[in-house]
């Protein structure tokens, strides 16, 4: 039983969605946050006053096709 | 074991990311200078005064391109690792490998190449600043669309795959994605904010290289995670009960 390698005698086993719940709403909370940063802020909506960050990440924002100015 | 598997999403995000910017450095980038340049003569036609650098052009295409793909890596690493710990072992009996690459191909069309039919990337000195607000909204109301058609649709396959085998249940269910999509594609009011004079071959090459970088994140991410996390996953499967891999 020390050989971990695919032997066919096991298949996936789903993770169950109580153990999974916690992580997606604070993981991916987070994870959307800071896709939000490069995205959108300071464009369509702005939390920080002024245009540093939009101005920062222009070139990214525009390139992975957020709408931008 | 979400943590373990989050961890390494955003790793294999993150290493994506590396790769993006290399490719968005090297073909986006002229097409974002010829934007601008074109811009900065329409200005200058219109006798504005040009517009006060806040950050300079070589930052922008070097630290903050970086800064913004490498994050918007890692953070698409992430999510997309969430997205696999509730759909592994939930799609039939595919593997981590196979889950990874299944979900990496349904994500990039769904999250990417369905709402850019709509409302594609656009190049600097395109786009009105005043609807700035309006294009954003469709533009995350269009990917919300498409994502939970995809959802849905992935349902509808597994509903139908007993009776219609594998291929027909999957067929169909592509089918009906289509189906919805051309309806919401036509509901959804049209953005056209191209100026007239706005040179075709460098829309069309900006359009290639968005998404291009988007190819180059979710194949790394969809074929690098696979393989990263193979081995925790087969580990935990081979406590559970006794079951076959695809």
């Amino acid at each position: 039983m020390s050989d971990t390698t695919f032997a066919p005698t096991y298949g996936p086993v789903p993770i169950p969605v109580r153990e999974l719940l916690p992580w997606a709403i604070f993981g991916g909370l987070l994870l959307m946050l800071a896709i939000y940063f490069i995205g959108a802020e300071e464009g369509a909506t702005s939390l920080i006053r002024g245009m540093y960050v939009h101005e920062f990440v222009h070139d990214g924002r525009h390139l992975l096709g957020f709408p931008c100015h | 074991m979400v943590g373990k598997l989050l961890l390494r999403g955003m790793l294999v995000g993150l290493v994506a990311g590396i790769l993006a910017f290399a490719f968005a450095h090297v073909y986006g980038e002229p097409q974002v200078d010829k934007a601008i340049a074109y811009e900065e003569q329409q200005a200058q036609a219109a006798g504005e005064a040009p517009e006060p650098e806040m950050v300079s052009r070589a930052v922008q295409a070097g630290i903050g391109l970086a800064t913004g793909v490498l994050v918007y890596g890692a953070a698409l690493g992430g999510l997309f690792s969430l997205v696999f710990a509730y759909a592994y072992g939930r799609l039939g009996s595919l593997g981590p490998r196979g889950t990874s690459a299944l979900l990496a191909l349904l994500g990039f069309l769904a999250v990417i190449v369905v709402p850019s039919l709509k409302y594609p990337a656009n190049p600097p000195a395109v786009g009105n600043p005043e609807t700035i607000g309006y294009r954003t909204e469709l533009f995350f109301i269009m990917i919300v669309i498409s994502i939970a058609t995809m959802v849905a649709a992935v349902g509808l396959a597994q509903r139908l795959w007993n009776r219609l085998g594998a291929w027909n249940a999957s067929i169909a269910a592509g089918l009906a994605f289509l189906v919805v999509f051309a309806l919401v594609k036509a509901a959804l009011p049209d953005i056209n904010e191209v100026p007239e004079n706005f040179s075709a071959s460098v829309l069309w090459q900006f359009r290639v290289a968005s998404l291009g970088i988007q190819l180059v994140l979710w194949t790394v991410v969809g074929l690098g995670f696979g393989a990263v996390v193979e081995r925790v996953v087969a580990v935990r499967d081979q406590r559970g009960p006794a079951r076959r891999y695809a």
